[in-house]
């Protein structure tokens, strides 16, 4: 009997201190929960394939960068003020639309990220849009240039854009080119070429009407394959086509291809205008006094203290100068996530409120979203002594003079 | 533009296609081996010449010097360690194909990798001899035309080469019958390891060449591959005239189609060719009939 009895207590107590245990592990979990050790960042990105170009220069240098300064300083502040310092987690979309939405599935559903991060490219970050959406999380859609944004904003309201669109940089170059006819400086025909891809077909759909608006006249409008590398019959075209303005809505590799074969060629219009690739901190370089009077998207304030200083921490963590587009605007988008979360805290919901309403002090100066857009931008950059400054809009502060007509090649 | 001035343009760029494909059909034609990561050993090469160029201050011309006994020892390398296994123990040739072709997609990822690590995915390219040279009235680049010389140079040299000598006519004897030239006394894997090693040289001066005038990155190896596919095949397999005659051809399509009709067109002609030449001349217009 006794023995019986002995046993009952035993396992009386073993009950007790099974249940016992199972408390204090469930506390420990609530402790977990209320204090947590890091913010978990994640992100898909192109690393390799045909986007990997693009997204090395706008975004993963700029993501790197941030992180890192987040890092020096401790970790991301909450509005407490404690730091904590944040977790990456990386994914490579290998340039497949297939894959970087499968990617942000995961951060979102399985790794269970606090914040994602975008991809590269306006057509992978619609991809990933409705997504966004879905999960809640906040979208700071930065290298997407698109005349949608507006509606976007409408159908996902989390989800932010800030390079503007076609419309946009076609307008300001149709402005330009029309205030330099009326000055006598060129005449009012146009030459445009452009890639028959997506930023190609954007750019001059939206300057077909935009040319004719501001009264100048396309002589000669042609797209090019994705991939051409030789534009002898392109260039001689635009030669004898008697206009003044040469436009090339062209990708990096024709950038360049264009800029050589130009010179090879002796083509010297008096306004020179070229796609995406001209405003690569090595383009500028590699052309040296060359590449003054030429023209693209973007450009910066030189007198800007703040996004000179951004440009030297560039160089020193990635060894090399950040792009003079899409660079500058990607880091401050992310100073503006970091500000968010100072001040609200890790709610997403809180987080996407303050990004669409408040102020933040980025590299940019002074940054608000319109319409959870940013609407402060260089829309029409030109090279001048090394530099690729921002001459359009041509009333916002900071705006320089274009030099025109562009000197012939030497 | 006159046609004079296309037609030496057109030339031109035919001259890029066929110096990148000739060594596609050594490798596939003698060697055996459908190498996927061909364009991957062009970009090598280009990197190689943008390294040279840059940090030692090599030209290209000298860095050719360099890169081409490079492109054959890796070539070379490449064979005997990976690829010979494959070939002992494939029983026939449509196994071996399936293999390489596995293996060489496989290399391609690691010879892409092996670069993004060292360079990175941005776009790189440098500047030479970015000079305009007049040929009978055609204004071109002095590149280019570098590339169409050693394009015919390289063709030719190779071609006599094959068909003159003893050492040729061993080679030509392996891609036409690996089995029957063993009985002749030819070392069939030496001749298939020579020539993957030669197709390698040609990959290593093509990259170099191209580099010279196109902007190129790391994972851009594919394109390279694609477009000497395309020429390999029209030009019929193992066929060093061929590829020539086909890469001079496809040049001269897509600038005339550029010039008289759309540039948008030009990739539409140049698979309109290739399908009309798979359609009536399936082994290739200077191929032999399939035995």
């Amino acid at each position: 009997m006794k023995s019986l009895k002995d046993r009952l207590r035993l396992s009386t107590f073993a009950v007790l201190a099974a249940a016992s245990l199972a408390t204090f592990a469930l506390s420990a979990a609530d402790a977990a929960a209320e204090e947590r050790k890091s913010i978990k960042i994640g992100y898909a990105v192109s690393k390799t394939g045909a986007n990997a170009g693009g997204a090395a220069m706008t975004t993963i240098p700029n993501y790197k960068l941030w992180l890192a300064d987040v890092a020096a300083n401790g970790g991301l502040e909450l509005p407490d003020g404690t730091k904590l310092p944040v977790e990456v987690v990386e994914y490579d979309d290998r340039s497949s639309a297939e894959e970087v939405v499968r990617a942000v599935e995961r951060l979102a559903g399985q790794d269970k990220v606090d914040f994602i991060l975008p991809p590269w490219g306006t057509g992978f970050n619609l991809a990933v849009a409705p997504l966004f959406d879905r999960y809640g999380y906040p979208q700071l859609a930065v290298s997407s240039v698109t005349d949608k944004a507006p509606d976007f904003v409408k159908r996902w309201p989390k989800s932010y854009w800030f390079l503007g669109g076609g419309r946009d940089y076609a307008g300001a170059l149709a402005k330009m080119a029309a205030a330099q006819t009326e000055a006598g400086v060129i005449n009012s025909k146009v030459a445009m070429i452009s890639v028959a891809d997506g930023f190609g077909i954007d750019l001059v759909n939206a300057a077909r009407p935009a040319m004719k608006e501001a009264g100048l006249e396309v002589v000669m409008d042609r797209t090019y394959p994705v991939g051409t590398q030789d534009f002898t019959t392109l260039l001689k075209e635009a030669a004898s086509s008697g206009a003044d303005t040469f436009v090339a809505f062209s990708y990096p590799p024709d950038t360049f291809a264009l800029t050589q074969q130009s010179q090879v060629q002796a083509f010297n219009p008096k306004v020179l205008y070229l796609g995406v690739g001209a405003g690569f901190p090595t383009y500028g370089r590699n052309l040296g006094p060359k590449a003054d009077g030429i023209m693209t998207l973007g450009g910066i304030d030189i007198k800007n203290e703040r996004n000179m200083a951004y440009r030297e921490r560039h160089k020193a963590l990635n060894g090399e100068y950040p792009d003079l587009w899409g660079s500058v605007i990607t880091y401050a988008s992310l100073q503006m996530l970091a500000d968010s979360i100072k001040r609200v805290g890790l709610d997403r919901e809180a987080v996407a409120k303050e990004l669409s309403t408040g102020t933040f002090d980025t590299v940019l100066g002074e940054t608000k979203l319109e319409d959870n857009q940013l609407r402060q931008l260089w829309l029409l950059g030109q090279w001048q002594d090394g530099n690729l400054v921002g001459v359009e809009p041509a009333d916002r502060p900071g705006a320089s003079k274009p030099v025109l007509p562009k000197k012939a090649w030497q | 533009m006159t046609l004079m001035t296309a037609l030496i343009a057109g030339l031109v760029l035919g001259g890029t296609y066929a110096l990148a494909a000739m060594g596609l059909t050594l490798q596939y034609g003698i060697a055996r081996i459908m190498n996927l990561a061909y364009g991957d050993m062009i970009i090598t090469a280009a990197f190689a010449a943008f390294v040279l160029q840059g940090a030692a201050g090599i030209n290209p011309i000298l860095g050719l010097l360099i890169a081409v006994p490079g492109g054959f020892l890796l070539g070379y390398a490449v064979y005997t360690v990976i690829l010979a296994p494959l070939v002992a123990r494939a029983p026939n040739r449509g196994v071996l194909e399936v293999d390489s072709i596995l293996t060489t997609f496989g290399l391609l990822f690691v010879v892409q990798g092996i670069l993004l690590v060292l360079f990175g995915s941005n776009y790189t390219s440098y500047t030479f001899l970015n000079e305009p040279v007049n040929v009978l009235g055609a204004t071109i680049a002095a590149n280019r035309l570098i590339a169409l010389i050693l394009a015919l140079g390289l063709g030719i040299t190779l071609y006599l080469l094959l068909t003159r000598t003893r050492w040729g006519t061993a080679l030509r004897a392996v891609a036409v019958s690996p089995q029957s030239a063993q009985l002749v006394g030819i070392d069939i894997n030496r001749a298939a390891a020579f020539a993957f090693a030669l197709g390698g040289g040609l990959a290593a001066s093509a990259g170099v060449v191209i580099s010279m005038y196109q902007t190129f990155t790391a994972t851009g190896g594919v394109v390279f591959t694609m477009k000497a596919l395309i020429v390999v095949i029209m030009g019929g397999v193992g066929n060093l005239v061929g590829a020539l005659a086909a890469g001079l051809i496809l040049g001269l399509v897509e600038t005339l189609v550029s010039t008289y009709a759309d540039p948008g067109l030009t990739l539409a002609a140049t698979y309109a060719i290739f399908l009309a030449v798979l359609l009536w001349r399936p082994q290739g217009l200077f191929g032999r009939a399939v035995r």
